[in-house]
């Protein structure tokens, strides 16, 4: 019976059609058939997590270093709902992501089976679109569509939930999809007549800033380019959120450096002086807007998006472009190219961001006695590495936004990172993901004490793929950003924000197979750092900093982009009830 | 002390195609409680030979960008063929069908089954004390009725919510 296949093998083969040559997953009971279909299968490798959160963010980690989509396997009820936190994390992050789940047979599906849970009801807002798959004649047909989905327009992650019954019956299969849906078809290029009015808008701005998101790299190296290409022509100053980073050169001269709550003084001042903001493939998050009332008050303002629903979402844009940040890039400068214009004379605004510059918003002051500053840190980490261009990883919180401000990317999909969500227990799996698809690359998570160990579990899938991952960890042996945001705005009442009970770091990495490295003072920096690079295998650096070093500059909730903090301000403790109801 | 602050608000009726799969209601239900926006009413049945499109009326009312917002997010949803917002492009014919049970007797009895002519509705079933009356028309049409029936012995209502297009030769 040659030409009846099971569900199972289809899937193997739809996904091989697809180009797919990792698979992140965790078999359980209701995937027991298609972990057997990809039993001794060369063509697709499968990387054993050790939690199905591990699973999803290594695949998060996979696609944002590769450009390619990520694929997750995982067993129905708890398998499905562990690795929920990394599909969403890649729904807010736009991360293409096809998540393939077992589900009870369909007999069984509402009766509260063994290891039942309503997967596609739980995902439903947390997809981009999700499917149950009630017959294997459907699955090529849907595993074709998911892959669109998942990569084409914005990016996102798609659930394919396959009930057992359906992975073992059998089908007629000729080799391929009998039938392509093609109902899913995004606007990638915006009107001439909108892209004539940006043309203009932008030869007559005096004072024009770019802010640049994770669309840019969402858009491929070629966006990345053409940003630069468009910047050399108008002269306009670059910023970008948390999730471009490395979209525009940070060893450019008109780079401004990140903007938003943890951002440079002299990007926040730019947009809020700015005439004219071209916002590239980024959503006017709250991160980025401070208070909304006060966000960019003098300007008009461009957005490049190709979600529709971005456009006007927090903050009234002026003209919408509606289309792929890469396409839409090339539109502007042809239009521009072939409008004839030349770049404004922009002296006058570089002299004033030059201005802003000189604050120097970035400094933090030093210590003499052997303590080590968590910034200098990642200033050290990024001197001695960046001649190999890692990639680099982070977690969530003080020690991600220093790796933001302290370490610099010349090129996209150097910088994974969970910016919307905000997930604790990303970067390790994201560092692992990312090694498997670019197995020569120096890839490192930097993280902090408290993230690492919320999916510490993953050190065991670095040891038995041989990914010779390294983790940088900053240990002050606090949540330190709950703990600033209590310093900050709770009078110091430091309420279950330490650290307590930390394991020994290096006996963990040893016990795990991995190298340990722990650094106490300054002097132990750069050796450690090398040490850690030159070993050839996965490596932990427990570097000891100091406890209560602050992130700034910082935009308190509900504080306008002209209210930063910078290191040495006086800071109250206390603040509103309206400032402290904000995110 | 803090106070939650409220918006003005306008009323929107929206149309949506969609493919007629499994989920879809949920899909586009919950998209509106997972973004806090309000559904005043939803009708939806399939429109094709095929049982393959179905049509939803949406009411809402929510402040005008958020109106767009909800717009915007229910396009992007892969089985939605295409919105419409009546409000805007309008003008609009919206119409509900209602039934509406009274009992009473005596000269109430008489006095409801006089209103219900007046506003064109039908009898669609009857005791010896009672009715129910069907019908439709636009929403207004349908309060104002059921508040006649109060004072005659309203025992229940029933609403379909209102089924809306776009007036003139073209499809919305």
């Amino acid at each position: 019976m040659k030409s009846e296949r099971s569900g199972a093998e289809i899937l193997v083969e739809s996904l091989v059609a697809k180009g797919v040559e990792f698979v992140f997953g965790y078999p359980g009971g209701a995937v027991l058939p298609i972990y057997d279909a990809l039993f001794g299968d060369e063509r697709i490798r499968h990387i054993l997590v050790r939690h199905e959160a591990g699973a999803a963010h290594a695949a998060e980690g996979y696609a944002r270093a590769t450009g390619k989509p990520g694929v997750v396997l995982v067993t129905s009820g708890p398998g499905a709902t562990n690795a929920v936190t990394g599909i969403a994390d890649a729904f807010l992050d736009s991360i293409p992501m096809v998540v393939i789940t077992g589900q009870v047979p369909t007999a069984l599906i509402g009766s509260d089976a063994f290891q039942e849970a309503d997967t596609v009801g739980i995902t439903r807002h947390c997809t981009k679109h999700n499917y149950l798959v009630k017959d294997p004649a459907e699955l090529a047909t849907i595993i074709d569509e998911a892959f669109r989905i998942a990569t084409e327009g914005r990016p996102g992650p798609v659930v394919v939930d396959i009930p057992k019954d359906v992975q073992i019956a059998s089908t007629r299969w000729t080799g391929q999809a009998t039938q392509m849906r093609n109902r899913y078809a995004p606007q990638v290029e915006a009107p001439s007549d909108a892209i004539a009015q940006a043309v203009a808008m932008l030869a007559t701005a005096k004072a024009p800033v770019f802010y640049t998101g994770g669309g840019v790299i969402n858009s491929g190296p070629e966006a990345a380019r053409l940003l630069q290409e468009l910047q050399t022509l108008t002269g306009a100053p670059v910023t970008s959120t948390l999730m471009g980073l490395g979209a525009f050169p940070a060893a450019h001269k008109d780079w401004l450096g990140m903007l938003g709550m943890h951002g440079t003084y002299e990007a926040n001042m730019a947009m809020n002086r700015a005439d004219l903001v071209v916002c590239i493939g980024a959503r006017f998050d709250d991160r980025v807007t401070g208070r909304l009332d006060a966000f960019s008050p003098d300007s008009r303002k461009i957005h490049i998006d190709i979600d529709r629903a971005s456009i006007n979402k927090t903050v009234r844009v002026d003209l919408p472009l509606v289309g792929d940040c890469g396409r839409v890039l090339h539109q502007i400068i042809t239009g521009w190219l072939d409008a004839g214009h030349q770049a404004q004379d922009l002296t006058e605004w570089h002299a004033r961001i030059n201005g802003w510059r000189a604050r120097n918003s970035l400094a933090y002051p030093k210590r003499t006695n052997g303590e080590i500053m968590p910034q200098l840190a990642i200033e050290r980490l990024y001197e001695l590495t960046k001649d190999r261009e890692p990639i680099i990883s982070t977690e969530v919180g003080q020690h991600q936004m220093w790796a933001a401000q302290h370490f610099h990317f010349d090129r996209p999909n150097k910088w994974l990172t969970s910016g919307g969500l905000g997930t604790m227990g990303y970067g390790l799996p994201a560092a692992i993901g990312a090694q498997v698809g670019c197995p020569d690359a120096l890839v490192i998570d930097i993280a902090g004490d408290a993230s690492i160990q919320m999916n510490i579990q993953e050190l065991g899938t670095a040891t038995q793929f041989r990914l010779p991952v390294k983790v940088f960890i900053l240990n002050n042996e606090w949540m330190g950003m709950v703990r600033q945001w209590q310093e900050l705005t709770y009078e110091s009442r430091y309420s279950s924000s330490y650290s307590d009970a930390l394991p020994d770091f290096v006996k963990l990495a040893e016990a795990y197979g991995w190298k340990g490295i722990q650094i106490d003072t300054l002097d132990q920096l750069d050796d450690g750092i090398r040490a850690m690079i030159d070993h050839p295998g996965p490596v932990i650096v427990d570097c000891r900093v100091t406890k209560e070093a602050n992130c700034f500059p910082m935009i308190p909730s509900g504080a306008a982009h002209t209210d930063m903090i910078l290191y040495g301000d006086e800071v109250a403790g206390t603040m509103d009830d309206e400032a402290k109801a904000l995110v | 002390m803090m106070k939650i602050k409220a918006e003005a608000q306008e009323r929107h009726v929206l149309t949506i195609t969609v493919d007629n799969e499994a989920g879809i209601l949920a899909k586009i239900a919950g998209l509106f409680t997972a973004r806090g926006y309000n559904i005043d009413s939803l009708t939806v049945a399939d429109i094709t030979d095929e049982h393959d499109v179905s049509r939803i009326t949406i009411v809402t009312h929510g402040p005008p960008a958020v109106i767009d917002q909800i717009h915007a997010q229910l396009e992007r949803l892969v089985p939605v063929h295409k919105v419409t917002d009546l409000t805007e492009v309008g003008p609009y014919v919206a119409r509900e069908l209602a039934l509406i049970k009274v009992a009473g007797k005596g000269e109430n009895r008489v006095e409801a089954l006089r209103l219900a002519e007046v506003f064109r509705a039908n009898v669609v079933d009857t005791t010896t004390s009672s009715f129910i009356f069907e019908l439709t028309g636009a929403p207004d049409k349908i309060d104002t009725f059921v508040s006649l029936m109060k004072e005659l012995g309203l025992v229940e209502v029933g609403r379909t919510g209102i089924v809306g297009m776009i007036r003139g030769a073209e499809a919305a």
